[in-house]
């Protein structure tokens, strides 16, 4: 199976001199495409730096981070934007939804501009939200928000799903529905799912676990049986 | 050691540096106005008076025709009088080699030995007069320099018939003639009137007032009555011809400086509190807008046990912080530029030194409206604050309610992409803040536009005095009032195109307590050359069954067409005259009174005189004309109307009206303040939503877009409303500017309105690049994670 994420040596650091922060010192690592992703550690552990570098939200200070055979590291601010917009859809602990549109309209400010989405009905259909789409976020309660932002995310049909703690804010019926949902969309449109969480749980319905710690990985599992979301324990 | 709440208060005051300074700057502005113009006025009038007093200048002048100097001892022994003395002046004919026309001037008797008593001069170069030369003279400093005259020079003049050869030794300032005006005008030139001290004996030789004087100067008594002192001349003086005592209040040169200072002084009144009001109201919308985004925080402060009043105060501090910083920075800012100003008035105004006052009071002023408009907006938010519980204001994000706008504008939504979308629902969702934001830079908007009007309106005063009321070339005084065969003359002169008598007559008028010196115009019945005209710039036709008084005058007197007034004639038989008021004009320069010239010629009793013409002048003989005129005994004086336009262009230009340059620089400042802060704050209240956007794949420009084009249609509606409140702000700005000497008019012009909004729109673009620069320059992590 090919590589959707391959990095060497990757590198961030924060400030320099004495008060410099080494939140990734040196990371390998290979993410085979298609998979889901749990990414799990203590809090300060470079997990989220990954992420975000990864995702195309920040830059490494060195090493070498590839999306399939895009040098990551040395995209420009545009290619970087582009690369965001083409194949990448975040997930966030408190949504980050635009108050001011509605739950259809905040899918479709991202199928406005992607290459090949799907039709933001479509997307919101993959989250089971059909009902209350012309409701704005203040009138959506937390698990639905959160489905809005993943169809959101989804709807540009990307290959890869960053979600930084996607439950994090939730409880847990309304948290498993939600994962439910990222299984559902690794399953149907193949994409890549990386999900942080401080929840270990989680990492029962994952391909495959890293374990990060003090900005580097400590170990990688590869989940021989994976639960379904109903199956994971809160 | 300071508290941490305390300290925390100094970093958020770091944090917010470049909002934090362009708030305090608006504030700053408002105040710098205040303080700057009190300052102006207050020192400007310390200094004349401290001239004045130093230099003894007299507060009664009786201008008499030939006196025996025994009187002055009489006069001196009227209850209230000071000092008296008596002195000879004379009109001299000043030939200038080298210059066409002849200049008019005023000739002064200085004793021979030792100071005068009063009106004494201040030498400023060469020495005093030897009490044993005849044709020794000082010469008036401004009049010298105008025409690079300096002690040694030698000076050919007419005086009572006789033309002598003068030698200069000195040059002189003297509080009595800081400005010189020539007759016929109303704009004082230092070229174009001359003032010569002469020794008494020499001058009284010269227009035979040996043993006698022609004017008697008189200085008063704390306590006393200037009516009933002036009363007491007029009665010793009668039988010798007095021609009627007058107060320092209408001697010429103080009636122009107090008019300007006066001007400064309105000005002072009238403009800066709409500055301070502008920027009291932007200082309390940021401040709504500040504490409201910090409701996180407030909550949490909450959780730990500090108490609403501690939380209170903690912002209250942080508020009065800025608005003390920036009335601080104001009270700076004013002192240095008053001190500058008076630098440049005191030039102007040809004081030999100038006394620096600050009134304490504009600090007080200006500090209390910026700390009570910011208290007010701090107070507001913090009420709607406190009113929730700790948690609730702690509560991670919750999205700010759109679904009441629900539906809005249904059809034109669909046509909309989503960030338009989120433009429109983020202005109607919040239509107070959308409302303050477009008010603030609808008041920057208004304050700029008005500015302009009234840049323009000096423009507008000028063109039509000069353009529209006075289609002459030239202006021709006469030393008498003439018969009207001196017209024929005139007419007969090679390269004269048109000429068109006028008479002039010295009056005082009297409406009820209101009383005013000024002159009335005899014109001809349909005047072509100068004109009265109305408010819709028609030709007021003269008429001869009454008098048509010029607004401004009309205002002085408080008195309305329909009315009598009472004009008390100064000059030949002094007759006293019941004329009904029988139209009103529009005014620009002065304040002018019109009648039919061959009714007035009636009512005076002197039919056919003249005592001017105005020519229109062939331009390829003028130089012909020039010389003829000089030729003629008749004439005594000829200004050119380029001359009189130029010299009220310097006046408009140096004098008070010239503050106008530095209220519109401020008015511009105000109006990107307001533009910067309005685009600072809803960046700081959009910083995470633009995150966001940025991050599932927006560029930066898209990104941009949502937050810049809410500017751009706030700004965009803004313009009309601005504009509206502009064109009503103009009317008292101009009322401000406008001075007994010339009036500003408010009249709506386009320009101003467009270039107004060009600096707006600009504002703004320089606003929005200097937010999208930041916004560019921030990391989308960091951006994240921004509190909402």
């Amino acid at each position: 199976m090919t590589n959707i994420y391959s990095t060497q040596g990757l590198t961030k650091v924060y400030g320099e001199g004495r008060s410099a922060v080494h939140a990734l010192r040196g990371v390998d690592l290979e993410i085979p495409q298609g998979e889901i992703v749990v990414l799990l550690g203590p809090s300060g552990s470079g997990k989220s730096t990954l992420l975000n570098i990864l995702g195309g939200l920040d830059r490494s200070t060195e090493g070498t981070a590839f999306f399939q055979d895009q040098n990551l590291t040395e995209m420009t601010d545009a290619q970087q934007t582009r690369y965001r917009r083409d194949h990448v859809g975040f997930v966030f602990q408190f949504y980050n939804l635009m108050p001011s549109l509605t739950a259809y309209e905040n899918v479709e400010l991202v199928t406005e501009i992607a290459e090949n989405p799907m039709g933001p009905a479509q997307a919101l259909a993959l989250v089971n939200l059909r009902e209350r789409v012309d409701h704005f976020p203040a009138q959506l309660s937390g698990g639905e928000q959160q489905r809005v932002a993943i169809a959101r995310a989804v709807a540009k049909q990307p290959n890869v799903l960053f979600c930084d703690e996607p439950t994090g804010a939730l409880d847990s019926k309304t948290g498993r529905a939600v994962l439910h949902v990222l299984k559902d969309i690794n399953e149907k449109l193949g994409a890549t799912v990386l999900i942080i969480t401080h929840a270990a749980a989680t990492a029962g319905m994952a391909d495959r676990v890293i374990h990060f710690a003090d900005g580097n990985i400590v170990e990688v599992i590869e989940n021989k049986t994976k639960l379904t979301p109903e199956e994971i324990e809160w | 050691m300071v508290s941490p709440l305390n300290r925390k208060l100094l970093r958020d005051l770091w944090r917010m540096n470049g909002q934090a300074i362009a708030i305090g700057l608006v504030i700053a502005m408002g105040v710098m106005m205040l303080v700057m113009m009190t300052g102006l006025v207050t020192s400007l009038d310390e200094t004349r008076r401290a001239y004045y007093e130093r230099y003894r200048l007299a507060e009664v002048f009786a201008p008499v025709t030939r006196a025996p100097e025994r009187l002055i001892a009489k006069l001196a022994k009227i209850p209230g009088v000071g000092q008296a003395d008596g002195r000879v002046i004379g009109s001299a004919l000043i030939d200038l080699s080298g210059r066409e026309l002849p200049v008019q001037s005023q000739v002064v008797s200085l004793p021979d030995q030792g100071e005068p008593r009063l009106n004494d001069i201040y030498l400023t170069d060469g020495r005093k007069l030897n009490g044993t030369r005849a044709d020794e003279i000082l010469l008036l400093q401004s009049f010298a320099q105008a025409h690079g005259l300096r002690p040694g020079d030698e000076l050919r003049a007419t005086m009572n018939g006789a033309r002598r050869t003068l030698r200069i030794v000195g040059l002189a300032q003297s509080p009595e003639f800081l400005y010189t005006t020539a007759p016929g005008e109303l704009v004082p030139d230092d070229g174009r009137f001359g003032v010569i001290w002469m020794n008494r004996s020499a001058l009284a030789a010269a227009y035979d007032m040996r043993g006698a004087f022609n004017e008697a100067v008189l200085s008063l008594g704390r306590n006393a009555n200037n009516v009933a002192v002036m009363a007491e001349v007029d009665r010793i003086l009668d039988p010798y011809g007095g021609l009627g005592a007058y107060g320092l209040e209408d001697q010429a040169s103080n009636r122009f400086v107090s008019e300007e200072i006066n001007g400064l002084r309105v000005q002072s009144i009238g403009v800066p509190p709409i500055f301070l009001a502008v920027a009291a109201f932007l200082l309390y919308i940021v401040v709504t807008r500040i504490v409201q985004a910090e409701r996180e925080e407030i909550g949490l402060m909450k959780a730990f046990g500090y108490t609403n009043i501690e939380v209170g105060s903690h912002y209250f501090k942080l508020v009065l912080a800025i608005a003390i910083g920036g009335a601080f920075v104001g009270s700076l800012m004013g002192i240095a530029a008053g001190r500058a100003l008076i630098d440049v008035y005191t030039g102007y105004f040809k004081f030999p030194f100038l006394i620096f006052r600050l009134d304490p009071f504009s600090f007080v002023i200006g500090l209390l409206v910026s700390v009570l408009s910011a208290s007010a907006g701090g107070v507001l938010v913090l009420r709607r604050v406190f009113s929730l519980t700790p948690a609730a204001a702690m509560r991670p994000p919750t999205p700010p309610d759109f679904s009441r706008i629900g539906r809005v504008g249904g059809t034109l939504i669909r046509l909309l992409d989503q960030p338009s979308r989120m433009i429109l629902r983020q202005l109607v969702r919040q239509p107070v803040r959308s409302l303050g934001a477009m008010i603030g830079i609808a008041s920057g908007m208004a304050l700029s536009a008005s500015m302009l009007t009234i840049f323009a309106g000096f423009e507008r005063t000028i063109d039509l005095t000069f353009g529209v009321m006075d289609r002459s070339d030239v202006m021709v005084s006469f030393t008498h009032a003439a018969s009207e065969t001196t017209i024929f003359e005139l007419q007969r002169l090679p390269g004269v195109i048109e000429v068109e008598p006028v008479r002039i007559v010295p009056v005082i008028f009297r409406s009820g307590l209101h009383s005013h010196r000024g002159a009335v115009n005899g014109l001809i019945e349909s005047p072509r050359l100068n004109r009265a005209i109305d408010r819709d710039i028609q030709t007021i036709p003269m008429r001869g069954d009454g008098i048509i008084l010029a607004s401004a005058l009309a205002d002085i007197l408080h008195i309305t067409a329909g009315e009598t007034l009472t004009v008390e004639v100064r000059e030949g038989r002094q007759p006293v005259l019941d004329i009904p008021v029988v139209g009103i004009a529009k005014s620009m320069l002065g304040s002018p009174a019109y009648m039919e010239l061959s009714a007035l010629n009636r009512a005076l009793r002197e039919p056919n005189r003249v005592s001017g013409a105005y020519l229109r002048v062939d331009a390829a003989h003028g130089d012909a004309v020039y010389s003829a005129l000089k030729d003629m005994p008749t004439v005594a004086g000829v200004s050119l109307k380029s001359q009189a336009r130029g010299a009220v262009q310097k006046v408009m230009d140096e004098g008070s009206g010239s503050i106008r340059y530095v209220m519109g620089a401020i008015a511009f400042v105000i109006t990107f303040g307001i533009v910067y802060n309005a685009a600072r704050i809803a960046y700081a209240e959009r910083a995470r939503d633009l995150a966001s956007l940025r991050v599932i794949g927006y560029t930066r420009s898209e990104a941009a877009f949502v937050l810049l084009g809410e500017l751009a249609v706030v700004t965009l509606i803004a313009l009309p409303v601005g504009a509206g409140l502009g064109y009503y702000l103009s009317f008292g700005i101009a009322a401000g500017f406008s001075t007994e000497l010339y009036q500003i008019p408010a009249d709506f012009n386009p320009a101003s309105y467009g270039f107004a909004a060009s600096a707006v729109i600009t504002a703004a673009l320089v606003s929005g690049g200097m937010v999208k620069r930041d916004m560019d320059r921030t990391e989308l992590v960091l951006a994240l994670k921004t509190r909402e």
